[in-house]
């Protein structure tokens, strides 16, 4: 199946330009846009180095190794490979329930992450294009110009980081390479003052969280003509909800809504991914499309992440974030919104119900309870969802006679958003790419787009010395004409 | 609470080759600064990866270290002055040393610690790879600065404290 822009009829006529890799994203990436002879743009393609063989890497390991093994999938969002890798290997060990401590004890884990994730995203990642403008000077559309321009709001945005990777450091037992997931519940609960010192910032975090949603809110209200349309891909949509259809982050049941907005599917039980999703290969992309079998290939892609979990939900459990969501709805007018930037609204609003649900579960004594572990009867294959925090993630596993990982499949994030990212980036093409001269304010504005994803490549590795981003234009015969480079 | 005077900052991913340069050089590091009775004096953080929060990690120090996997860098390795006024790169999944100590120096407004960088250089990077054999000989040279460095540390903190 081939889309609009994904595949000229003759590229070998074409001028090529290579955005090599994407800038501000996690991991690597690389745009690839050809022109003609008119600099009209006609064909747009978004490739990802995807995991590299990690499924490979994990089979032969012993179970139990899982959760910690699976933290090195990315340097970003360990927190979410761990609980996801935890919660399938709970089958393994027959924990259908978890005790309320261990429960609460990974709740308090992955909303330390929801924050602390969403927190770099917006302040530090997208906060300079926001505050300066895709067109801004590029010497000062980065963290340090926020910094010097918008001090408290860099400020704010390192703190509300901070207090997410302190949640995450107390659960886990250390800030990276944590053991606090174990299969079958937790190792270690909370001490009193552990919880204290949480508990005498949370207040805090909650207050500045709740700025930073209206913050996003304005920067929408101020120019609504870019913000409701900018890089708009109509689809479905899918993430976990709780039992009540209440946004749950960290367990659930499977919904889908078509891009009106109407139920497609719900109360899919996890264990029954593979039923309703199937991923397809292009030769051009390392990353697979995974779409709805049920509508194929040419209708059943969708996107996961802030956007579809806000406006998938019945309400938000905590009342500042519900308040918020409702209000996001009402501004999109009874259907929902599609557009890109409407990703960073949303995701403030998560990061509000992150700091909430901290901040309540601080109060709850079950987080000082003793009762860590449960087991049951053993059982060989376990699949754990959870919603992190660039959408649903999915561990799946099988498990042999003697503990050994036989079969992985993880479907991530940015995987599942991969037809939308390549959608958005050919329709910012169109509208500001299409017979004009390529200038780094309008690359940045198909990154944007990007973006506003929060893609995860999955890359952990990073080495002093990489260069940044390099801009390559080529002839139809591979010669380079010009070569851009941000460093 | 009062924070140890020096802090070293080790970031890598030990399963990607000589990503883990510097989880190597931090571990090394534990075991020596215990032998040696300073451990109490220093801070070991390992991360992935440099990112904003470790800003405040260099809080009320006297003395920071970076420690960093190189690709097309000095081998066997670069220990340098962080420049605070190196223009910030456009971070992928990761700040530079020089981009931490701007923020530091734009958030938490106070006197910026004296900042190093130890800068080894790798050649693999691939998942499942350990440690390529250049980059164990490279760790072998870099051991004794790393080491130098930690005792200059202390006498210096040391000079100041009688001053």
């Amino acid at each position: 199946m081939s889309y609009h822009l994904e595949t000229a009829e003759h590229p070998e006529r074409l001028r090529r330009v290579a955005i090599d890799p994407v800038s501000r994203v996690e991991g690597h990436g690389k745009v690839t846009l050809l022109f003609d002879e008119a600099n009209k743009v006609q064909q747009v393609r978004l490739h990802i180095v995807e995991f590299r063989g990690f499924e490979k890497f994990i089979q032969g390991r012993p179970y139990w190794e899982v959760p910690v093994m699976v933290q090195r999938l990315c340097g970003i969002c360990p927190v979410s490979h761990h609980l996801a890798a935890s919660k399938a290997m709970d089958h393994i060990v027959g924990a259908r329930r978890l005790t309320p401590t261990a429960e609460k004890i990974r709740r308090l884990m992955h909303y330390g992450q929801i924050l602390q994730s969403h927190a770099l995203h917006f302040f530090h990642l997208c906060s300079p294009d926001l505050l300066f403008g895709f067109d801004s000077e590029v010497g000062k559309r980065n963290i340090v110009g926020v910094a010097e321009k918008h001090p408290e709001t860099a400020r704010r945005g390192v703190l509300i980081r901070k207090f997410g990777q302190e949640a995450i450091r107390i659960t886990a037992g250390k800030r990276i390479h944590g053991t606090g997931a174990i299969p079958g519940g937790v190792n270690k609960s909370l001490s009193v003052a552990e919880r204290d010192l949480l508990l005498k910032d949370a207040y805090q975090i909650v207050g500045w969280c709740r700025d930073a949603v209206h913050l996003a809110r304005e920067l929408h209200e101020t120019d609504p003509a870019l913000y409701n349309s900018f890089g708009i891909f109509r689809s479905h949509t899918m993430s976990l909800v709780g039992p009540d259809g209440a946004m749950d982050l960290y367990d659930g049941r499977l919904r889908a809504r078509d891009d009106q907005g109407g139920i497609y599917f719900d109360n899919v039980a996890q264990a029954d991914y593979a039923k309703l999703i199937q991923e397809e290969v292009k030769p051009w992309s390392y990353m697979k499309f995974p779409y709805f079998r049920a509508l194929g290939n040419e209708q059943g892609w969708y996107k996961v992440g802030p956007l579809a979990r806000v406006q998938n939900c019945d309400s938000i459990p905590t009342p500042l974030a519900d308040a918020e969501r409702r209000e996001f709805i009402d501004y999109a007018g009874g259907t929902p919104m599609h557009a890109a930037l409407g990703y960073h609204w949303t995701r403030m609003i998560e990061m509000l119900h992150a700091a909430e649900t901290i901040k309540d579960l601080l109060h709850d004594p079950d987080l000082l309870g003793g009762d860590l572990m449960v087991t049951g009867p053993r059982g060989s294959e376990g699949v754990g969802m959870i919603e992190a925090p660039r959408g649903t993630l999915i561990h799946h596993y099988q498990v042999d006679e003697n503990d050994l990982v036989t079969m992985c499949n993880l479907i991530v994030s940015t995987t599942h958003n991969n037809q939308a990212m390549n959608e958005a980036i050919r329709h910012v093409a169109r509208r500001y790419l299409y017979g004009r001269e390529v200038t780094e304010g309008l690359l940045n504005h198909v990154e944007v787009a990007i973006r506003a994803y929060d893609p995860c490549l999955s890359c952990a590795t990073h080495a002093l010395g990489k260069m940044p981003l390099t801009v390559e234009l080529r002839d139809p015969d591979g010669t380079l004409v010009h070569s851009l480079s941000r460093n | 609470m009062s924070v140890a005077p020096f802090v070293v900052l080790a970031c890598g991913n030990p399963s990607r080759g000589d990503d883990a340069i510097g989880p190597a050089l931090l571990a090394r590091l534990a075991t020596w600064l215990d032998e040696e009775g300073l451990a109490d004096a220093f801070e070991l953080i390992e991360d992935f990866q440099f990112q904003i929060e470790h800003a405040l990690d260099l809080k009320d120090r006297c003395a920071a270290l970076f420690i960093d996997a190189g690709e097309h860098t000095p081998a066997p390795f670069a220990l340098c002055p962080v420049d605070a006024h190196a223009p910030p790169s456009h971070s992928t999944h990761a700040i530079s040393p020089a981009a931490v100590l701007a923020v530091y120096h734009r958030v938490v407004k106070a006197p910026v610690p004296t900042c190093d960088t130890l800068c080894v250089c790798g050649e693999s990077f691939e998942l499942g790879d350990g440690l390529s054999p250049a980059a164990a000989a490279y760790i072998e040279a870099a051991w004794p600065a790393l080491q130098s460095w930690c005792r200059e540390a202390v006498c210096a903190g040391t000079e100041n404290e009688k001053a």
